[in-house]
């Protein structure tokens, strides 16, 4: 798989590269889950990394070189994640790596990056709480997603929430900043239930729906789980029009494997959807449909992968220079550029500035705009009131 | 506490007993009579799954789901068939062997399904007069579920009156009571265990279709349900019928009713600790099985 993406590049090159190539090529990573359970999600985002790749080496690449995609396989398993980034740094040669999806995955993979003084670019929306110098985050910081559904909900007269996840860091991470916000605001948590990851039982939880009588659910459930959610709450009578559920987890993708019926009328907060109506993101659906298929869905996370390229080589160009070290450092001092997801720019602790947006899901599984951020967000990893004190240090 | 919530979780905890039932009696049978533990039986649950959604590409409609649990049935008992022709009956002598093969054979099952139907799984969505509830003293009980307690009870119905009633179900109580014995008087005891094998599949299959009323059809969709199954079948007594009904049944309400009080995740660290203490107090299950094989 590697070797064939990086055949297919190096004769993409050939074919499309003037001659005014200066030096070889530069080695990136491209490092996801291209095997396993995550490879659903991931591969797209591996897709939107090499699209970006391309577009730009079709322009004539980064400080006149090319640029050659090494692409890796985290095979669903943070230790694999881990020995494959070794392995890029190490013996592949790259100048940087664009990868990673779930939390433990970006934390398996953080060490290697500090101790071979490397720079990731991470892509997922997650529970903040680390700020590490060789990673930068494009990601929702949750003042980015989180806290923006509240403050929409509590716009709209919600008083009463019921909280539930998969049982693992980032639903914990999320509903402790949702609770502590929650009772700032003098509302109330009606309820607030976790299931094993992949879960499918949620008797329990819809008979405590019904008892606690919440005016609104937030749901970080992941994966199989919200189809068995839905499913279930269908046939007890809770529909979205009855009962609204926020998702944190469900984006264009996964509402089209889920049969958009079943989420119909559901939320979600991201800082991207595919139905956003400027140019740049016609262009870039256009483009990537072109690449991948018509039936392509385009979600939040592949537009962070194909964005975290492009500020990379703006970085690059700013800096003069490949070295880790010096694209960091020229990285958060960028002007804003623009993209699918609209003008965009890194903040000093090294995550995006950005706007979140309120979707609501419509039956041909795309998401109708209903509400956006009144400007752009800065991120802020730590939660002043669930982490009070702890601030992340701009190296 | 509010007497709906409790009406309402124990009415939960038969529903969710009764899906571990039908997980759990396939697995009873081939153990009771074989002492063979099919580590490829929750693919059964998801081999069912696939073959609901598969029928109801073919029939969709309200009838679907009706269609879909004989063709399950048949198509898990076929595959049983075959797992146990070509694996199992050549490994009988050798009890571990079989947990490796049929451990193998789940791997391989699993991912072959990843293959042909994706990662992350398919849709079978329940017919219209499946969906809502009735409501009784405050609580609801949605449709979906009170179905599969009536696909459990069937199903249970007619494996009692198999096993009580037919000329197959005396020879599988004889091969069960004494193997040897009931080899000596000419009874093919391959046969029967190919039979038995074959049955607890199917069930397994029909498991398969009402899991995919409650949620998606994934590749590890069997692997969630095959847990509580074996703790079923150790609690119940080894290979008991009634005792895997009875397991199921308070394996299902200690899941609900702890959910009163924690939630979901902790619910499953109290099934396991219960199960545990159970087993201390009562080694030999909730049924004590009396066949003779188990003297030797």
């Amino acid at each position: 798989m590697a070797l064939r993406a990086r055949f297919l590049l190096l004769t993409g090159l050939v074919a499309t590269a003037p001659a005014l190539a200066a030096g070889p090529p530069v080695k990136v990573g491209v490092l996801q889950s291209l095997t396993g359970t995550m490879a659903i999600s991931e591969v797209t985002v591996k897709n939107a990394e090499l699209l970006a790749i391309a577009e730009i080496n079709a322009k004539g690449g980064v400080l006149g070189r090319q640029i050659e995609a090494v692409v890796e396989d985290g095979a669903s398993d943070p230790a694999t994640f881990a020995q494959k980034a070794g392995k890029l740094i190490q013996q592949g040669g790259v100048v940087t790596v664009f990868g990673g999806w779930t939390s433990a995955s970006r934390k398996a993979m953080l060490p290697v990056f500090q101790r071979n003084t490397s720079l990731l670019w991470y892509p997922v929306q997650f529970e903040g709480n680390e700020c590490s110098p060789n990673i930068i985050y494009t990601g929702a910081q949750p003042n980015q997603q989180i806290v923006p559904a509240l403050s929409w909900a509590t716009a709209k007269g919600y008083k009463k929430y019921f909280l539930i996840g998969s049982d693992y860091v980032f639903p914990r991470t999320a509903n402790l900043i949702l609770k502590k916000r929650i009772a700032a605001g003098k509302m109330a948590v009606a309820g607030e239930d976790y299931v094993p990851l992949g879960g499918t039982d949620f008797s329990a939880v819809i008979a405590k729906v019904r008892a606690a009588k919440p005016d609104i659910i937030f749901s970080t459930l992941n994966g199989d789980s919200n189809v068995a959610f839905f499913k279930q709450m269908a046939a007890a009578g809770l529909t979205s029009a009855k009962l609204p559920v926020m998702s944190f987890s469900i984006a264009e993708q996964e509402a089209q494997a889920m049969g958009p019926a079943l989420v119909n009328g559901s939320y979600a907060v991201w800082n991207y959807f595919q139905s956003l109506p400027s140019p740049e993101n016609k262009a870039f659906v256009a483009a990537y449909k072109k690449k991948y298929g018509a039936k392509a869905a385009i979600t939040d996370p592949m537009v962070h992968g194909y964005v975290d390229v492009y500020l990379w080589k703006a970085a690059v160009e700013k800096a003069g220079s490949f070295d880790p070290g010096k694209v960091r450092k020229a990285a958060v001092t960028l002007a804003a550029i623009p993209s699918p997801m609209g003008p965009v720019k890194l903040a000093p602790n090294q995550s995006l500035i950005q706007r979140a947006y309120v979707g609501q899901l419509q039956p041909d599984g795309q998401f109708k705009i209903v509400s956006q951020s009144p400007g752009l967000i800065n991120p802020e990893p730590y939660d002043p009131l669930a982490f009070p004190g702890k601030t992340c240090k701009p190296a | 506490m509010d007497p709906a919530l409790l009406l309402g979780q124990i009415f939960n905890g038969v529903s969710v007993g009764s899906l571990y039932l039908l997980a759990a009696l396939g697995l009873a049978l081939s153990f009771g009579l074989m002492r063979v533990i099919n580590m490829a039986h929750g693919e059964m649950l998801m081999l069912g799954g696939y073959l609901a959604y598969l029928t109801l590409q073919v029939v969709p409609g309200p009838l679907g789901i009706i269609a879909a649990l004989p063709v399950a049935f048949i198509g898990a008992a076929l595959f049983g068939a075959f797992l146990h022709t070509a694996l199992i009956s050549r490994l009988a002598a050798r009890p571990l062997d079989t947990l490796l093969a049929t451990w193998g054979v789940s791997l391989i099952l699993q991912q072959g399904a990843r293959s042909l139907f994706g990662a992350i799984g398919v849709e079978v969505t329940a017919p219209a007069w499946l969906d809502g509830a009735v409501a009784v003293g405050g609580a609801s009980l949605p449709y979906a579920r009170l179905f599969i307690l009536g696909v459990a009870a069937l199903v249970l119905a007619a494996l009692a009156l198999l096993l009580a009633r037919t000329r197959i179900g005396l020879l599988v109580r004889a091969v069960n009571q004494d193997r040897m014995m009931a080899a000596a008087t000419g009874i093919d005891v391959r046969r029967i265990d190919l039979i038995v094998f074959s049955l607890g599949t199917g069930i397994a299959g029909l498991a398969g279709v009402v899991l995919a009323l409650l949620g998606p059809v994934t590749p590890t969709v069997g692997q969630s349900y095959i847990v509580p199954a074996f703790l079923v079948v150790v609690m119940g007594g080894l290979g008991s019928i009634t005792g895997t009904v009875a397991a199921a049944l308070i394996l299902g309400l200690v899941v609900a009713l702890s959910q009163l009080a924690v939630d979901v995740s902790l619910s499953q660290v109290i099934l396991l600790l219960f199960v545990i203490l159970f087993i201390q107090v009562r080694p030999e299950g909730v049924v004590a099985s009396r066949s003779r094989s188990l003297d030797a």
